[in-house]
């Protein structure tokens, strides 16, 4: 059982929990997620660790309600429960002084792309983020990500905060006026396979971090399993992160279907 | 290892012996397992095997002829000392039987269940020598096990002082339980750390309830724990702590039974369309998650189901997918019934409850839909041809037989490799090109002096009952080493 610390609400769908998690909080790193339990019959819900505080001994998690399990955890309120947590799961980040990052996320996927954008920060590197979402409401964390980067680019899809227009024309934008030597993306799928093109075209590593089904989380279903550079891996102790250029988008779309 | 004769020499079997000729004992016949009648069963989740009831049990026990030198215990990878719990069940004594079983066998009702008692104790049963079926000791364990449950109120076996000394378990499966309940009668002080959010292991995500009911499980757990032993849920050796943080803990052994989860797939075209699942993730959904039956977590539905493989896993996925409602399961076996791994128990339920075999025949390719989604899979047949290095005649295609079979769902039931999780967070710790954990076989210790490991991790796929066996073994060698014995 896991206590819920404090709760914010980002948006009507999104919702940042701070939860007891010491053990977790202590060794986690940048990439790692932890999956996570709501009620004696719950589902086992992978979730990106978005931020940790050993001294407190708490994880931070951002949750987008999209089905049962996720309304359920995201109602959580302080004080309450989490039945299980499980982690940290996963390969972390790898994380070097490349030179020159950009940290691009979509969504909720900026949650996990925070610890990133951090840690590739404090590795010397020149960090250029670029946030995207539907709306001004849906950009989140931004103040978190800025204090973390050289500079930050905006995309709304509405024109209604930032720059009008896709991910992808922030991306390009970056690439097109300084070097860029490494992107991390993290978002919707089909938001990280255009990103994975454009870039593809330019020939810049990325690294992509996949949100796939699962159920234990530690190797032993395979559901999440992936084609990456034709061959099967399996996200939950393979990934979460993989060489984007390398990853059948398409498939994993068609899986994130089932 | 046991004094199988000193029992044996005691007034009370020698008594038992002489009340009945061999004659009368040769005269009984096999007691038949109960079984709830399939077209009932299939529509529940209820144990199929109903167990003998006590008089079934004594007159079965009377088959027994208490050899001067019982073979039957050789082929008990625990060593129980069957003769003696058998002969107890023949004067009625059952209490004692359940004691007997307990001295060597920390799940007895779970071994009663799910052991291929066939390929062990009762292979090497005299019966056989004389052309007729062997004692029932299966059975007669199920139900000495379950009389207990049933009858008295859950007893800590004999223990020995504590003393003080820490050791871990990771993984509570049969290895690890049966390491646990060894050590904690030694006198240890055991916690069993377990990755999921429920302590059982295998015996909960993969057996199914219709062969083993988890309330059994969780009566076995309930008893270790009343013996000391402390269970960690949620907690993954390698990731949430390390094999240093347990030393810093105070640990001073460590077993790791964490056993085959990692799936294996056939790497042909289709497989990752959707409906193509492992059994693992397929039983893991229905058992320990409860999908379709009260749980949050779904799981796939769907009309024919195919399960490739003809292991245990393989029919238990078969009878799962007819219990959850599907109207045609096939099994697909490259080999023929004869080769099957499965017991041939498993073989017959799934048959009675309808399950289609189609052995000599191997999936070659998945077809899906415009979605995404499995509609159908391409057969190839098969014929046996030479043996393999497994002894087996190795199926070889038969060119140009392939049909195309509609399907909603595949179950891919064709083995499991062992999970790397734990044995590469372990710096230096001696792991085989299978990815196993070396460890000598007579001790189950690892080129790291506290470490041993026992089960699935280091043989790759077995059995319960020889999981339980490498957890007793490790267990007296981990514990004459660390009481420098």
């Amino acid at each position: 059982m896991n206590k819920i610390v404090s709760k914010q609400r980002f948006s009507e769908n999104v919702t940042k929990l701070v939860v007891e998690a010491p053990l977790i909080a202590k060794v986690r790193r940048a990439g790692h997620f932890v999956i996570v339990r709501c009620g004696e019959k719950g589902e086992r819900i992978p979730l990106t660790i978005a931020d940790s505080d050993p001294a407190a001994g708490t994880i931070t998690l951002v949750i987008q309600a999209v089905g049962d399990s996720t309304r359920k955890i995201c109602a959580l309120e302080p004080g309450e429960f989490l039945t299980d947590v499980v982690g940290p799961l996963g390969q972390a980040t790898r994380i070097e002084n490349y030179g020159t990052v950009l940290c691009c996320g979509g969504g909720v996927g900026v949650a996990p792309l925070l610890p990133i954008i951090r840690a590739m920060k404090e590795a010397g590197n020149r960090v250029v983020s670029v946030l995207a979402g539907r709306t001004k409401d849906l950009i989140i964390l931004e103040d978190e990500v800025r204090a973390s980067s050289d500079d930050v680019i905006i995309m709304t899809d509405d024109g209604s905060y930032g720059n009008k227009g896709l991910v992808t024309a922030g991306v390009e934008e970056v690439i097109k006026r300084e070097k860029v030597d490494r992107v991390v993306t993290i978002g919707p799928a089909i938001m990280m396979k255009f990103v994975s093109l454009l870039t593809k075209k330019y020939e810049v590593p990325t690294e992509a971090s996949l949100n796939a089904i699962m159920v234990d989380g530690t190797g032993m279903c395979g559901a999440c399993r992936v084609t990456v550079g034709g061959k099967t891996r399996f996200v939950c102790v393979e990934g979460p992160e993989f060489d984007a250029h390398e990853i059948d988008f398409d498939e994993l779309l068609m899986r994130l279907k089932m | 290892m046991e004094n199988y004769n000193e029992s044996r020499n005691e007034a009370w079997r020698e008594e038992l012996r002489k009340s009945k000729t061999a004659k009368e004992r040769n005269n009984i016949a096999r007691v038949e397992m109960p079984q709830l009648d399939p077209a009932y069963r299939i529509t529940c989740n209820e144990e199929v095997n109903q167990g003998i009831n006590a008089e079934q049990a004594v007159l079965e026990a009377t088959r027994c002829l208490d050899c001067p030198n019982p073979q039957c215990v050789t082929g008990c990878p625990v060593g129980i000392n069957i003769p003696k719990f058998i002969k107890n069940i023949e004067r009625g004594e059952f209490a004692q039987a359940a004691a007997t079983l307990k001295e060597t066998s920390s799940l007895p009702a779970v071994c009663g269940r799910v052991c291929p008692q066939e390929k062990q104790c009762e292979s090497k049963c005299i019966r056989l020598k004389m052309k007729q079926p062997a004692v029932a000791i299966g059975y007669l364990e199920r139900f000495a096990a379950d009389w207990q449950r049933n009858n008295t109120e859950q007893e800590v076996p004999p223990m020995k002082p504590a003393n003080g000394i820490k050791v871990a378990v990771i993984g509570s499966g049969p290895s690890g339980l049966s390491f646990a309940g060894d050590m904690a009668k030694q006198g240890f002080d055991v916690t069993v750390f377990e990755a999921l959010h429920e302590i059982g292991g295998v015996l909960k995500y993969g057996i199914p309830e219709f062969r083993l009911p988890n309330s059994i499980v969780d009566y076995e757990i309930e008893g270790l724990r009343k013996m000391g032993v402390k269970f960690e849920k949620d907690v993954l050796v390698g990731k949430t702590i390390t094999y240093d943080d347990l030393h810093e803990q105070g640990f001073k052994g460590v077993f790791v039974g964490s056993g085959a989860g990692f799936p294996r797939f056939m790497d042909i075209p289709g497989e990752n369309l959707i409906g193509v699942m492992s059994s693992n993730e397929y039983l893991t959904r229905i058992n320990l998650m409860s999908a379709g039956r009260g749980g949050d977590t779904p799981v796939m539905q769907g009309e024919t189901i195919a399960v490739i493989g003809g292991g245990n896993t393989a029919m238990d996925s078969t009878r799962t997918a007819l219990r959850m409602g599907a109207k045609r399961v096939i099994l697909v076996y490259r080999r023929s019934e004869e080769e099957m791994p499965a017991r041939r128990e498993e073989v017959g339920h799934a048959k009675e409850e309808g399950v289609e075999f189609m052995t000599l025949h191997n999936p070659i390719e998945y077809i899906g839909d415009e979605k995404g989604h499995i509609k159908a899979m391409r057969i190839q047949r098969m014929e046996l041809g030479k043996p393999d290095a497994s002894g087996r005649r190795s199926p070889v295609p038969v060119e140009g037989a392939i049909e195309e079979i509609p399907v909603d769902i595949v179950i891919v039931a064709v083995g499991v490799s062992p999970n790397q999780l734990v044995p590469r967070s372990i710096e230096g710790l001696d792991v085989s090109r299978r990815n196993t954990i070396v460890v000598n076989e007579e001790t189950m210790q690892s080129n790291i002096g506290d470490l041993y490991a026992g089960g699935d991790i280091v043989r790759g796929g077995a059995t319960v009952i020889l999981a339980m066996g490498d957890g007793r073994r490790a267990a007296q060698n981990m514990a004459k080493q660390l009481l420098g014995e």
